[in-house]
């Protein structure tokens, strides 16, 4: 394997991790500040992507389509924060878990019922179809790239929020004790209500900008909910700087697996089972990944014992 | 009687009530659409001890289920296709033979418990949620890319397994045949829940700290509850396979495992028959609105919601009150 195709892979598992990132970070946010486990996490990130195929089809801008999964995911997280979702917080993780996955029911249905079972395609604008040149001369997809940037500049973003702004104290505080900022005049239902529609906004702009390179289903959301699920407990629950080392390390670990664990086993075996048997374990390494975390780490990686 | 020993009654004897008058009106289909509901009972009253009695919420049973359909499938595909399973310094054929097939489903579904156990049981709460979703995945990956056991398309099975004495290809002695299966594993979990080491799960769930101060340990109540657990939703993974002679890895999915919960919590969490309550009227929604609209999932999903929001308890807690029978 050549430097150049390894640096591809790297670079190829940075961008799956940043967006996973931009998954987890709303959960962890989520759970941290609200105690909610919200399996329909993955339904706001196919709405986001619903939302820019349509938009984009009707107007053909992608910039535009960007906006529309925003704004279109937000609106969502705030329509479920405030008539299912708000009553759940006081209750156990188990009737969280159902009431949640029935919304994924209903959601998944329903996207089924208006826009049909067929996939849509999301086009990258013609201006970063192509490739650019790295330093090195390594040619890699200028979206690609535009995502890696776009992910990082939201994950600065993201600390300066909770670590400069008065929003962000709030939702610092909230995590330590939500009755005490009550009592200090935060209206903290309103708290709760734009946190959960902050998450829901990351999930959609992901779900828009992978929804570019792969296609926009039904269905496409849960995969890359528990793959986040994977990453909050590498990372540790609430933590955001966690949120963003564990997406990176499943990230770079899903692909690089894919690619160098049947080069490795084609050392000694035979090629064709040497690709069954990598390509096996490669579908299963970030969850060998996630066991050695927890055999050590059981709270994670930055999370609190 | 209390009203719910009542009610028990009556979802006990609805199932082979419901499938003698099939019989009688001659419907196979409907006979088969019971074992159906019947199998899923058994998987959710598997889950139900870890989950309704020890309060674990494992969102990953569909990896015990779909590693005792794999056992059935896997045993099955070698003896029809005459190829030993293993061959080097020990041959193992495959086999045909249900009570065999079920003691493997068992035995492996497990040992994968108890190591998804061991692991996942060092956490609690939303971790252990999470955590066994994600092993549950695993299992999900794993079967799409291992290529020998049909991958992604599955395997399918020509004839029904045989069980000694039975015709199991007749869709009345299956039914009979899984209905005393789970007759026997509903007895078996009533006696548990009231033995020492039911009490001592029920209260590690309500107080771990308590239950730690007299000498009990916690980890080894829920572990143990977790592998046997696991074992029974093994065991009906392998019916259900047998019900369709056909194994995917769609029984791994993790949808598969977020309709067991939705059995017991339609039925009533922490009740003998809330998986089976729940399980009964899972399918005979299933039945009834599938032919309405091609969307008949968004209303399961809205009387979920209803279910979780406004009507806790469940089908038997709305109807036989909240007293709870065995806690």
């Amino acid at each position: 394997m050549t430097p150049i195709l390894l640096i591809e892979q790297v670079l190829n598992g940075l961008q799956s991790g940043i967006m996973l990132f931009l998954m987890a970070a709303g959960l962890t946010l989520i759970f941290g500040v609200m105690g909610l486990i919200n399996l329909a996490h993955g339904s706001l990130y196919m709405i986001g992507a619903f939302a820019a195929a349509a938009v984009a089809g009707w107007t053909g801008s992608f910039t535009l389509a960007l906006a529309a999964a925003l704004a279109a995911a937000a609106l969502a997280g705030c329509i479920i924060e405030m008539v299912v979702i708000r009553r759940l917080y006081d209750r156990d993780h188990l009737d969280q878990v159902l009431a949640t996955f029935a919304l994924i029911l209903i959601f998944s249905e329903g996207t089924r019922w208006l826009f049909g079972s067929f996939p849509l395609y999301l086009d990258v604008p013609a201006a970063l179809s192509g490739p650019v040149r790295l330093p090195g001369g390594i040619l890699y997809p200028s979206y690609r790239l535009l995502i890696i940037v776009i992910g990082l500049l939201i994950a600065i973003g993201l600390f300066q929020l909770i670590a400069r702004t008065r929003i962000g104290i709030q939702i610092r505080a909230g995590e330590s004790d939500r009755e005490m900022i009550g009592a200090l005049g935060v209206d903290i239902s309103r708290l709760y209500t734009i946190v959960f529609a902050l998450g829901a906004a990351l999930a959609g702009l992901a779900g828009a900008l992978v929804g570019a390179i792969q296609s926009v289903q039904v269905g496409m959301g849960e995969p890359v909910l528990i793959l986040a699920f994977v990453v909050i407990v590498i990372g540790g629950i609430g933590s955001i700087k966690g949120a963003l080392v564990g997406a990176l390390l499943v990230g770079l670990t899903d692909t690089l697996g894919g690619v160098l664990l049947p080069l490795f086993f084609g050392l000694f075996m035979d090629p064709s089972s040497a690709t069954t048997i990598g390509s096996a374990l490669a579908s299963m390494s970030i969850y060998i990944l996630m066991a050695l975390v927890l055999l050590f780490r059981p709270t994670g990686l930055y999370g609190r014992a | 009687m209390r009203r719910e020993t009542i009610l028990n009654a009556v979802l006990y004897l609805a199932m082979p009530v419901a499938a003698a008058l099939a019989f009688a009106m001659d419907e196979p289909f409907l006979i088969t659409l019971i074992t159906r509901a019947a199998i899923f009972a058994l998987a959710a009253v598997g889950l139900n001890l870890a989950l309704g009695l020890g309060g674990l919420v494992s969102l990953g049973h569909a990896a015990f289920f779909g590693i005792g359909g794999y056992a059935m499938g896997i045993l099955a595909h070698h003896a029809q296709t005459y190829s030993p399973m293993i061959d080097s310094w020990i041959v193992i054929e495959g086999t045909k033979s249900m009570p065999v097939i079920w003691l493997v489903a068992i035995v492996t579904s497990a040992l994968t418990a108890l190591a998804i156990g061991a692991l996942s049981l060092r956490t609690s709460g939303v971790y252990f949620i999470m955590i066994t979703l994600a092993f549950g995945q695993m299992f999900y990956y794993f079967a799409i890319s291992w290529p020998a056991y049909g991958g992604e398309d599955g395997l399918s099975i020509y004839v029904r397994n045989s069980f000694p004495g039975l015709n199991t290809l007749d869709p009345m002695q299956f039914f009979v045949l899984v209905f005393v299966i789970l007759s026997a594993v509903l007895w078996w979990m009533g006696r548990l829940a009231r033995a020492p080491f039911g009490l001592a799960l029920s209260a590690a769930r309500q107080n771990a700290e308590r239950v730690e101060t007299v000498g009990l340990g916690p980890f080894r109540l829920r572990l143990v509850a977790f592998v046997i657990s696991g074992a029974v939703t093994g065991l009906a993974g392998a019916l259900f396979a047998d019900l369709n002679r056909f194994v995917s890895p769609t029984m791994f999915s993790w949808q598969m495992s977020g309709e067991f919960i939705v059995f017991i919590v339609l039925g009533g969490v922490g009740r003998l028959f809330g998986p089976v309550a729940g399980a009964m009227l899972f399918v005979l929604l299933e039945y009834l609105l599938s032919p309405l609209s091609e969307f008949w999932l968004i209303y399961v999903g809205a009387i979920l919601l209803v279910v979780v929001l406004f009507a806790r308890g469940g089908l038997i807690g709305s109807l036989a009150g909240r007293e709870v029978a065995h806690d």
